[in-house]
């Protein structure tokens, strides 16, 4: 019989000693973490209720301007890392658990949750390499002109009525406008490394843009011409109430406009089955070819960062943002980050799942098939608009909450119940779900 | 036999069209040695227009072994681990080559239950062989899970091999005259509970990758080899039965005793294309897991007690003479062609290896096609560079 047994590690040194800390502490803290999920979003709850209370009561009026605006930057960069670093994790236990494996197992003590932590510690202490061939400006620019537009994007970004760095009339636009500056790093990474490879990547990147950036902003324009504002607050104050409000559930077309921004925006951040820039198969690793050690990690930070900036985008402008779907209830930031969690989730199943399409495939497909569909969802979805406000306002009325939210709704409910189902279903029958680790079928093994 | 498109220049007229300048000039890419989907150290020069690939020229050698001149030193129970290093993903089938033209020479008789134990142990080789080629093929089109779901069922079959014979990857455990020794206690058990779980999971293969919409669109209508042109580069295996012929040598010249079993010889149709293209090479080994799935459950079956090893001489000597011989391998047919002058080891051994045929066809195949087709094209050959190169 052979069975793979965990060996007993032995660490030394002030660094082994840390290492051996967090491995005790996770193998502690994580099981009773799990256990206590309810009870800690209960008390992050009233963590974030207490919170606000403060900064509204004692940081705001004492605290000068300047340390507040270092506590708020130094607060969102960490949050960023924490995103990153949750989100690269997550994606290794998930697609592991996805292909029957188990993902890192072992960093941490508990199911390796210190597995990110440890490969950044490693990236870091790498040599740090630049081509001899390459631009070395360019080359050393590039992974900040990925990085500083992702983590300003976060600047925009409302988590709840009052949990916003800053404010602005136009802060829909300025988000996308940073995710394009981001574009730009990428291209400018495969250009200075001076590597055909690269290159090749760098170009893919430029011309994906210009075939997903316009019917991504279509049909982000279908929602915002209900709401009337491209202000993300106001876009999201005016979804509370219950899940009925969400603007994904007003009307048909914003229903499908949902859709068609999520496989946009999967192109925006090099997700599969969009990822040809670094397609790994095609051109080895793409853009990042000559990258290694911490600006590689640098361009990864980025890629995460850009996965939770788009799908903080589709919580806030079409899944109501940091509005609870059972009404009015506290810890706003909580079901923000839920929910773009969710879409993160969902992100890496689609990754984990399907082949990669091929570069005309995608000009093909985003500007022959989504831009039309995007243009005939922002007629159609200003014709509803022109139905309501005007003539016929019973009907009108009828027609939103009825067809609108009300039939909507409920495809959306059946939606998410069919995939808990299927997820419960899956898991309770999948006895080879974590491959043949043990094996006893074997007299010669 | 007109239409064979043979290798010529790419297509430059219409560069005529364009204006001075604006003209662009091409750009040479190596592909490889060391390249994720070129599978092992296959190098390929590309020459490309933007994305598109004008010629694709094939550079070979990197894995050189010289096993045919090392045959020459070695005597004849001697070069059978050698074998295992040709076609290193169908190990038991290459020893099972090497022995047949061997033993064919030598007029050497083989018991029975060897003869059910090499076919069933050749079959699941082929299964393991083509789970590879399968998941690789997935992996080189993006799709990462596929690959693990085979390697997963591959580890099964690598684990009836380790209880058989010891090895996992270079078996050495069909010989000359027979098998290197008896199968385990409860082997047949232990095979059906596999083939019971594995014919399953090739459903679960086709509807994640197989009629995958996005798979399709990368490998239907993509590198299409028409049957004269499979033919005429001397394709063998998957790749010309993807083209819409039916050959295979279990069927047109079987050997060991293949004639009693059932099972159908499955050729590409052109289903989401033209007949020849990459998706019907890769759907046809799909096809063959079931096929090869079938022959192991008859020849379990039909296993009954007895030797499993003929009587060799332990100094073993061909009469001189010569001999070529073939089988067929996951790849196509691989061939032995042994002259002797009566001694101990072969005077001269040549190897017509699968792979390296099937490996010629790819400047042809890879003309005015987009780079990420390239991998599509490589991966649909499924050669194993260890074989190409010997």
């Amino acid at each position: 019989m052979l069975v793979y047994e965990r060996k007993k590690v032995e660490y030394h040194g002030r660094l082994g000693r840390i290492v051996a800390l967090g491995t005790a502490l996770g193998r502690f803290a994580g099981p009773l973490l799990l256990r206590m999920a309810p009870l800690i979003f209960l008390a992050a709850t009233v963590g974030v209720i207490l919170f606000s209370w403060i900064v509204a009561h004692f940081v705001n009026p004492i605290v000068p301007w300047l340390i507040r605006d270092i506590i708020a930057i130094t607060g969102i960069i960490l949050f960023v890392s924490l995103v990153s670093m949750i989100g690269i994790w997550g994606e290794r236990k998930i697609s592991g658990r996805l292909q029957s494996r188990l993902g890192p197992m072992r960093t941490g003590g508990w199911h390796g949750w210190a597995q990110s932590l440890a490969d950044g510690l490693k990236f870091v202490q790498k040599e740090d390499l630049i081509p001899r061939s390459a631009d070395r400006l360019m080359f050393r620019l590039a992974p900040y002109i990925a990085l500083v537009p992702a983590i300003a994007a976060y600047a925009a970004i409302p988590f709840g009525v009052g949990w916003v760095y800053r404010g602005m009339d136009a802060s829909l636009l300025f988000v996308l406008a940073m995710l394009g500056i981001e574009v730009l790093g990428v291209i400018l990474a495969g250009w200075a490394s001076n590597n055909k490879w690269g290159l090749y990547g760098a170009m893919r990147e430029a011309c994906q843009l210009v075939s997903y950036e316009i019917p991504m902003c279509m049909s982000l324009l279908v929602p915002v011409m209900t709401v009337g504002s491209i202000d993300l607050l106001e876009l999201g104050k005016a979804q509370s109430g219950g899940w009925f409000d969400w603007l994904i559930f007003r009307n048909p077309f914003i229903f499908l406009s949902f859709f068609s921004y999520y496989i946009a925006s999967l192109a925006s951040c090099k997700r599969a089955p969009f990822d040809l820039p670094e397609g790994e198969s095609e051109l080895v690793a793409g853009f990042h070819t000559e990258y290694s050690g911490f600006r590689f990690t640098i361009f990864f930070f980025a890629e995460y960062a850009a996965m939770f900036i788009v799908s903080a985008l589709a919580t806030i402008i079409f899944l109501g943002g940091w509005n609870s779907p059972f009404g009015d209830l506290t810890g706003g930031p909580l079901w923000f980050t839920a929910k773009s969690g969710m879409l993160i989730f969902i992100q890496m199943w689609v990754r984990w799942t399907l082949p990669r399409i091929r570069i005309d495939q995608v000009m093909h497909a985003c500007v022959k098939y989504l831009l039309p569909f995007t243009m005939l969802l922002f007629v159609g979805s200003s014709l509803w608009q022109l139905f309501i406000s005007q003539t016929y306002v019973a009907f009108a009325l009828f027609l939103r909450y009825v067809l609108g939210a009300f039939a909507l709704g409920i495809l959306g409910i059946v939606m998410v119940a069919f995939y808990v189902v299927w997820a419960v279903f899956g898991y309770m029958n999948s006895p080879l779900m974590v491959g043949r680790l043990v094996r006893k079928h074997l007299p010669g093994a | 036999m007109n239409d064979i498109r043979l290798q010529s220049q790419p297509d430059l007229s219409y560069q005529d069209e364009i204006p001075a300048d604006v003209r662009t000039e091409e750009l040479l890419v190596n592909m490889g040695p060391q390249h994720p989907s070129t599978h092992g150290v296959l190098r390929v020069v590309l020459q490309t227009d933007g994305e598109m690939v004008l010629k694709a020229t094939p550079h070979i050698g990197y894995l050189h072994r010289c096993a045919e001149k090392i045959a020459e030193n070695v005597t004849y129970p001697q070069f059978v681990p050698y074998t295992d290093r040709m076609d290193y993903l169908a190990a038991m089938n290459n020893n099972l080559g090497f022995a047949l033209a061997v033993e064919k020479m030598a007029g050497i008789e083989v018991p029975p239950r060897a003869q059910y134990i090499r076919v069933i142990f050749a079959e699941l080789n082929r299964i393991a062989s083509h789970l590879v080629a399968v998941g690789t093929y997935g992996l080189d089109m993006g799709a990462f899970t596929p690959f693990l779901y085979c390697f997963r069922e591959r580890e099964w079959i690598l684990d009836l091999f380790e209880s058989a014979c010891g090895a996992r990857l270079t078996y050495s455990y069909i010989t000359i005259g027979g098998v290197r020794q008896d199968l385990p206690d409860r082997f047949a058990d232990m095979c059906e509970e596999f083939l019971d779980f594995f014919e399953h999971k090739i459903v679960e293969y086709n509807n994640l990758l197989s009629y995958n919409h996005i798979f399709i669109q990368r490998t239907g209508n993509v590198g299409v080899c028409p049957a004269p042109l499979a033919v005429a580069y001397g394709l063998t295996g998957p790749c010309l039965r993807g083209s819409g012929v039916k050959w295979d040598l279990r069927k047109a010249a079987p050997y060991s005793r293949y004639d009693e079993f059932e099972f159908d010889v499955p050729v590409g149709e052109g289903r989401f294309g033209t007949v020849g293209d990459c998706w019907d090479r890769y759907f046809v080994r799909v096809l063959e897991l079931t096929q090869s799935a079938r022959i192991v459950r008859q020849a379990l079956q039909k296993l009954s007690p007895g030797p499993v090893e003929a009587k060799v001489p332990r100094s073993l000597k061909l009469p001189a003479g010569e001999i070529y011989s073939e089988v067929e391998n996951p790849r196509g047919q691989l061939g032995f062609y042994i002259v002797s002058d009566g001694g101990r080891s072969p005077y001269r051994l040549k190897v017509r290896g699968p792979s390296f045929c099937n490996l010629s066809i790819l400047t042809a195949l890879a003309k005015n096609c987009l780079l990420a087709d390239m991998a599509a094209i490589i991966g649909s050959l499924d050669v194993v560079m260890g074989e190409v190169d010997r």
